[in-house]
């Protein structure tokens, strides 16, 4: 039996898109259970998204957690074998507390991860999987990409330390530049020592948000970190030959947190929808703390918003209710049924009919079993 | 359409102005009737008034593109938005007041009454003090008069409410103003139109500080 597209949901839609763009660039789907052991969450608790998270305990006393989160248990299941790298994508439910209604929610969420000896092609690979997933969703899309060192020599340029440069990403990541400005004269004013750069010229950089060869230039003659520009440029120029460059910015907002990220992070926005749907990027940093001598970059969609911005409202349920009574012969309905089926419709055969279903048309069946229209619902 | 939330009342209305000077009006927010939203259709914008307490969730989840509020709010709920602007006004402060000769006991557990939980919360245990949260939704002054709190937390503007109730302020906690705040995701697709808005504001807030 063939699959009518017209019966999956939006979300199912598109994670099936998905799951078959990712199969085709060679990453093989990792499936896991919905439960993981407790601990693996609590020694990594700010790299979750959200840090509640739904346990409890298992017949053996090990308390364990409904998942919040994938990309650790990749993490830690991955084997390290030298040079190699393992691609891996997920479809998978995961459960956290929403912002805006502090529950629990479960989230569909679809993802690939990038680990092992990772090079500047995977990188380039991994962000245009991420433009191409955003494509699949919607036409009006926008890919935000940032560089985690820029962000950090700059701050270390106006004299932050690592503690500090916490705070500012903060700020950073809210384009609170007012605050950010206070912020830093407090540091200097504490420190005082002269500062590599003026805080009003950080800021100018900071706030950009371009095409990438226009930040590009400006962050070229700032002279902002060399090896960092050179791999933002490399990146871009490969995404511009793929034909992929167009609805791509550059925008240091996008901030992750700098004890698990570096590099190279992004998000997507997809229009209409009003929080971002796609987020990644290198995350070297988690996996030294997990112990493990690889690198890794990835990201994920998340599927919940599907349901809400893309489903079409429907006028009808169903385009053919049969209605038919004790006397009807079970035989005529059934051919009934198979005629409305072969042209397609969505069809019940109803002896009484709920006043809450919508449907087109209403049908009896005649006595020589031939269907006739009552009357359009 | 760029959506514009505004708080309701004075402080709603002083912005206005802001956005009126700036060149993005809407003469019929002057007209007396009970329409909810204003649309100027020349400059692409529509205001529409909502409670001051209300601004963050229209602009996060995106019913407003951009709005105003006060910073007492965004450290309350933390919402996820842009900050572009202090736009300098609605000035007042957050901060712990007591009874006039309120000795600290830290030797017990302080009993804050407030209506701001988040920032209460934030803001002890960042001094690493233990405290029972009374969560009041007005007239938070009375609780240390009738001994239901020790202290409360609170927007001071003035002073005035708290010296005529013999209370007084022990700690500043953060200066508070209004602030223009911005959807992440409208950010991307209308950045021309929201930035040219912060840009002018940005710059009367300027003018106006240099004048003082």
């Amino acid at each position: 039996m063939e699959i009518n597209e017209t019966v999956l949901k939006e979300e199912e839609r598109i994670a099936f898109i998905l799951r078959s763009l990712y199969r085709q660039y060679g990453f093989l789907q990792y499936k896991m259970s919905k439960f993981e052991e407790y601990d693996l969450y609590a020694n990594c608790r700010d790299f979750l998204v959200s840090d509640n998270i739904i346990t409890f305990t298992d017949t053996n006393g090990k308390l364990m957690a409904l998942k919040p989160d994938v990309t650790l248990s990749i993490v830690r299941s991955t084997r390290d074998i030298p040079g190699y790298v393992n691609k891996v994508f997920y479809n998978e439910n995961v459960y956290r507390v929403s912002h805006g209604s502090h529950a629990f929610k479960e989230i569909m969420q679809v993802g690939l991860e990038c680990i092992g000896a990772i090079d500047d092609y995977n990188i380039f690979e991994t962000v245009l999987l991420a433009v191409k997933s955003l494509s699949a969703i919607s036409p009006e899309h926008i890919l935000s990409l940032s560089h985690l060192n820029i962000i950090s020599s700059l701050l270390a340029e106006l004299g932050l330390d690592k503690e500090e440069q916490k705070q500012a990403v903060r700020l950073i990541g809210n384009k609170n530049m007012h605050e950010f400005k206070k912020f830093c004269e407090e540091v200097q004013a504490k420190r005082n020592e002269p500062a590599a750069r003026s805080i009003d010229e950080v800021i100018d950089i900071l706030m950009l948000n371009d095409e990438p060869s226009k930040v590009i230039e400006i962050l070229e003659t700032k002279g902002c970190d060399a090896k960092a520009v050179n791999e933002l440029k490399a990146l871009t120029t490969m995404l511009n030959a793929a034909g992929e460059g167009e609805r791509i910015v550059i925008d240091f907002s996008v901030v992750s947190d700098l004890n698990y990220y570096n590099g190279i992070v992004f998000k997507g926005y997809i229009k209409g929808v009003p929080e971002s749907v796609l987020s990644g990027g290198q995350y070297d940093a988690l996996l030294k703390k997990m112990e493990k001598s690889q690198q890794a970059v990835g990201f994920a969609v998340y599927m919940d918003f599907l349901e809400r911005y893309f489903e079409k409202d429907e006028p009808y349920e169903l385009d053919a209710v049969i209605k038919y009574d004790e006397d009807t012969d079970r035989r005529y309905l059934f051919n009934a049924v198979q005629v409305a089926l072969n042209k397609g419709l969505k069809v019940t055969a109803q002896k009484e009919i709920s006043d809450k279903l919508r449907y087109k048309t209403l049908y009896r069946i005649d006595e020589y079993g031939a269907l006739k229209e009552v009357s359009n619902a | 359409m760029l959506n514009i939330a505004l708080p309701k009342g004075r402080l709603g209305e002083k912005v206005y102005e802001m956005f009126e000077k700036a060149g993005y009006d809407c003469p019929s927010i002057h007209e007396k009737n009970r329409k909810l939203i204003f649309e100027n259709k020349e400059k692409d914008i529509c205001f529409f008034w909502v409670k001051p307490s209300d601004v963050n969730i229209y602009v996060e989840r995106g019913a407003a593109d951009i709005g105003v509020a006060g910073k007492d709010i965004l450290l309350e709920y933390e919402p996820d938005v842009y900050e572009l602007v202090d736009l300098d006004i609605g000035k007042c402060m957050m901060a712990e007041a007591a009874r006039n000769g309120y000795i600290d006991q830290i030797q017990r557990t302080k009993r804050v009454a407030t209506k701001f939980e988040n920032i209460a919360r934030n803001y002890y245990a960042s001094i690493g003090r233990d405290i029972d949260i009374i969560h009041l939704n007005g007239s938070i002054e009375l609780a240390p008069i009738l001994g239901l709190s020790d202290v409360i937390v609170d927007i001071v503007e003035t002073g005035t409410t708290l010296k005529e109730n013999d209370l007084a302020v022990v700690e500043k906690i953060v200066d508070i103003s209004a602030r223009l705040i911005a959807n992440k995701s409208s950010y991307e697709f209308k950045k021309a139109q929201i930035n040219a808005i912060a840009d002018a504001l940005r710059e009367q807030t300027e003018q106006r500080k240099e004048k003082a």
